[in-house]
């Protein structure tokens, strides 16, 4: 609704947000609904609560699993990717 | 209808063992507990199955018998992630290794399967432990189960076979023909039973009292941390070796050492601490402080993984850390099942198997005078 | 770290948080003021980062919120701060909060707890598909973030909530294709004793119904959106009408298109820093476990005040009486300049009674009632985060003797998930009670000493080490 000013990387795309914007609302404001996928059945998940509550919304940002999206302030940059289960497979023995 | 043979008080893991051997040795069980199934001690453990943390003596006996029963169980009823992982317990320094294997050569004497594994060795049991560890030695009889589910399990299989299960019956008198227990006197009515169980964990003392006989049974607090879901970082159960030391203390202030392993679900359970506090619920910050910080000593990677949940549970210890098992000679027709501390999970099955001896008139497999319940008198 | 720095710690910075720390400050008390968020308003005064007046034609009693952030200026700020424990000792309280990969501890003599609520969910097949969100998420995306949750957006559950929801999205360009109530509104009429005195809520009322007119959003009562559907997002619902106990009528079912869903069924209070300090609790008209609070707002537990939703859904205006009640009271206590206990003004007991009546009659107009649970299938997941489904809660009862949400929880995993249960504990105590015959307790999942996650590293180490 607001011009865009800034611009993080998702997956292999980029989002633009405005100042202030969770990672989670400027996803949903380009149109994308999800970037998660269940540890048991892989379903797609994105934000639900939105507010910090439900932690269906988790998403990798700059290497690091499991965080709320809907919480995360958006900053320019930022190389945010889709989260595969716990996010965390490459510790796996 | 007609009473029971057996009425066993707690839904636990103890109880649901001493229904299901009951019931498969013929008898006629009901099982009261005043909560849920695994509502007590059971629902708080991590599920231990462990011969590595007992010096030779009467409860390694215990525990080895039990190791058996549980690997049957796993087939014979299973649906409660029986894991014969195996354990590993570490040592920081090569004082601690070196008792660390003095303990094993006996437990070894006493028919325990172990290895010692050196510096070098332990990469290969768990890539993620501290390199700076001095060595370890490999149980490879050490299980784990999900015990709330291996309660409800061996109850559900025991149901099926005709015990009956009442939830949310509280005992609050015992049924005597002179000094006999003849049954229970519950919120729900009396129930008359050929013999009556004491299987309720925490609050056994509680349940001795009832027959005016004094049980020293007492609560020792313990936290455990649950991370978020992981990928399996954590192969076996692996614990320090001072472990063995804490459990065996008598001392009532916080003791913690360090107990990491995975789970089917994703999450790591933490432990372990100890502390005589009564039944206090508080989240002691000082103790997650302290288990949090050992268990990153033996994994670093455990610093950047959540903490999702802690949880309190309270073990049913005794005096000398021997659980309570037989007869009762002060009350003809009651017996014991409970006071084992941490150890419920892992000795339940021989807890119950032996307990079903007793009541169809077998000789035991186990000699039971170090458990007989009137040692403390 | 065991001498207090403050008089009074309060938490959360939503309406009854701001009004406390406003009362506080006023009776003369050193105060801190603690909230998640990185800066003050909460749910109700959400709020793109520094730019109110981008949303104020979405809000409502801004001239307080603006007056209440005044005061906090003579108040020590910790927003950004997740409070993970609340700690006794002797002393009084040690707060400890997670902020950007540091544990911070804030000592007090008193608290005052505000931590609000948030949606609460009832589980229908096809909740968890991206694009159906909680109504309070829609709203959030949308208060504070400028965001639309779709372009054609279908607004369902119950409760007066669902109209700003609805009027919101509308206002910023949305088709709302419907707002559909489960219950009937015609309960107000018949408590217009509770409603009447509540002028304000009424004419705020009168504007959202005004503005759906006015956007032409169909609202429907007595129907709800049962089953929602696509594949990897939401491409249309099912809406049906209810009969009185919320089964779905014979032959009303029709499919509705749309991108995104906002379904709120009331709220429910955030309890996990209460229960920590062990504050002992009931449970109220909803069915959700409040706070048990004395006129002072004092909890069982001395030196700890509760106001807001945590004692008792009600909204901002009543949060606000509460706040300054119990701000006022707590200060007091702390700088033993006044007396903790009495002295509540008249005025602001006045209105909270008022205000409390009206929330009764809310409550009692749209209850959630138990057809709700004749939607689902035995596939459709009751727990989102462990993908427990009805089926699976259903065998740890009936297989497997859970008689309580407890216990069907450590034998189902329901709850289990990283969100402990706060979406699925409501709609897991009711489906363990009616599997079990017996009334629900949801109290008994409640509690969680873990109110945030925390990372093992800051766990291990004293804050500044």
């Amino acid at each position: 609704m607001t011009e865009q000013r800034e611009d993080f990387t998702f997956d292999d795309r980029r989002v633009g947000f405005t100042a202030g914007q969770t990672v989670g609302a400027a996803l949903v404001g380009a149109g994308i609904r999800s970037w998660r996928t269940t540890r048991v059945e892989g379903r797609p998940r994105g934000v639900f609560c939105g507010i910090g509550v439900c932690f269906d919304c988790l998403i990798t940002i700059d290497g690091v699993p499991n965080q709320r999206a809907c919480l995360v302030p958006a900053q320019p940059g930022m190389a945010v990717r889709t989260q595969e289960g716990g996010g965390r497979d490459q510790l796996a023995v | 209808m007609t009473a029971p043979d057996v009425l066993v008080i707690g839904a636990g893991v103890v109880g649901a063992a001493c229904a299901w051997y009951a019931t498969r040795a013929g008898l006629r069980v009901t099982v009261v507990d005043r909560g849920p199934v695994a509502g007590g001690t059971t629902g708080a453990g991590e599920g231990n199955i462990l011969v590595s943390d007992k010096p030779p003596g009467a409860e390694l006996r215990l525990a080895q018998l039990s190791s058996g029963l549980w690997r049957d169980l796993g087939e014979q009823v299973g649906g409660f992630e029986y894991e014969p992982k195996g354990g590993v317990v570490v040592a920081s320094a090569a004082e601690t290794l070196d008792q660390l294997g003095t303990l094993a050569d006996d437990q070894r004497g006493a028919g325990v399967e172990v290895t010692m594994i050196g510096p070098d060795g332990l990469s290969d049991y768990e890539p993620h432990l501290n390199p700076a560890l001095a060595g370890g030695a490999y149980y490879p009889q050490d299980a784990q189960v999900q015990p709330a589910l291996a309660a409800a399990r061996l109850l559900r299989a025991a149901r099926a076979a005709g015990a009956r299960l009442r939830s949310g019956v509280e005992v609050r008198g015992l049924l005597r023909d002179g000094d006999r227990v003849t049954g229970v006197r519950t919120g729900d009515g009396d129930l008359a039973a050929g013999a009556v169980i004491n299987a309720a964990g925490t609050w056994g003392g509680e349940i001795a009292r009832l027959a005016g006989i004094d049980l020293p049974v007492l609560p020792r607090r313990g936290f455990i941390l649950v991370t978020e879901p992981l990928p399996r970082i954590v192969r076996h159960k692996v614990y320090a070796a001072e472990y063995v030391s804490d459990v065996a203390s008598g001392d009532a202030d916080l003791q913690t050492s360090p107990v990491v392993e995975g789970t089917p679900a994703g999450p790591v359970l933490i432990g372990s601490s100890r502390e005589r506090v009564g039944y206090d619920r508080t989240l002691s910050v000082p103790a997650l402080r302290a288990v949090a910080a050992k268990a990153i000593g033996l994994f670093p990677v455990l610093a950047g993984v959540s903490v999702m949940r802690a949880y309190r549970g309270f073990r049913p210890y005794c005096p000398d850390h021997l659980p309570v098992i037989g007869p009762d000679p002060r009350a003809p027709g009651l017996l014991h099942a409970c006071g084992h501390e941490g150890a419920g999970i892992g000795l339940s099955a021989a807890t119950g198997l032996l307990l079903s001896q007793v009541l169809t008139g077998r000789d035991t497999e186990l000699d039971l005078t170090p458990f007989r319940p009137e040692r403390f008198a | 770290m065991t001498s207090s720095r403050f008089d009074v710690a309060v938490v959360g910075a939503g309406p009854g948080g701001l009004a406390a720390v406003t009362a506080a400050v006023a009776a003369g008390a050193r105060v801190a003021v603690v909230d998640g968020a990185g800066q003050p308003g909460g749910q109700y005064w959400r709020h793109p980062a520094g730019d109110l007046d981008a949303v104020a034609d979405l809000h409502h009693g801004l001239r307080t919120f603006r007056a209440q952030v005044r005061a906090t200026d003579a108040a020590t700020t910790f927003f950004g701060h997740q409070v993970w424990t609340i700690e006794k000792v002797a002393a009084g309280f040690v707060v400890r909060a997670v902020a950007g990969g540091t544990e911070v501890e804030i000592a007090a003599a008193t608290l005052v707890l505000a931590p609000g609520a948030y949606d609460r969910q009832l589980p229908f097949p096809g909740w968890d598909l991206p694009g159906v969100y909680t109504a309070g998420g829609a709203q959030a995306l949308l208060k504070g973030n400028q965001v639309l949750a779709g372009r054609r957006v279908v607004v369902g559950g119950t409760g007066p909530f669902l109209l700003p929801v609805a009027s919101g999205l509308a206002a910023r360009g949305a088709k709302v294709a419907g707002v559909f109530e489960a219950n009937s509104p015609l309960g107000w009429v018949r408590r217009l004793p509770a409603v009447l005195p509540v002028a304000g809520k009424l004419t705020e009322g009168a504007g959202y119904t005004a503005a759906l007119a006015r956007y032409r959003v169909p609202y429907r009562s007595r129907h709800a959106i049962v089953a929602a559907h696509g594949t990897d997002r939401v491409t249309a619902v099912t809406v049906a009408r209810l009969d009185r106990d919320w089964r779905v009528v014979a032959g009303s079912r029709r499919r509705v298109d749309c991108d995104a869903v906002a379904v709120g069924w009331g709220f429910t209070p955030q309890l996990e820093l209460p229960l920590a300090v062990g504050c002992a609790t009931r449970v109220d008209v909803d069915g959700s476990v409040v706070v048990e609070v004395d006129a002072a707002q004092r909890s069982s537990v001395p030196g700890v005040y509760v106001a807001g939703e945590a004692c008792g859904v009600g909204g901002a205006a009543l949060a606000t009486v509460e706040g300054a009640v119990a701000g006022r009271a707590a200060a007091g206590e702390a700088t033993g300049r006044a007396a903790g206990d009495g002295g509540v003004p008249r005025r602001l007991a006045g209105q909270r009674s008022r205000l409390r009546a009206f929330a009764a009659a809310m409550h009692h107009t749209h209850p959630v009632r138990d057809g709700w649970r004749e939607w689902l299938t035995d596939e459709t997941l009751v727990c989102r985060c462990e993908e427990v489904s009805a089926g699976r809660l259903r065998e740890a009862t009936d297989e497997l003797g859970a008689t309580d949400a407890r216990s069907a929880k450590l034998l189902s995993r329901a709850g289990m998930g990283w969100c402990q249960g706060r979406v699925c504990g409501y709609a897991t105590a009711c489906l363990v009670a009616a599997q079990c015959g017996r009334p629900a307790n949801p109290g008994s999942a409640a509690e969680r000493p873990v109110a945030v996650p925390i990372t093992l590293g800051l766990l291990s180490q004293e804050p500044g080490t």
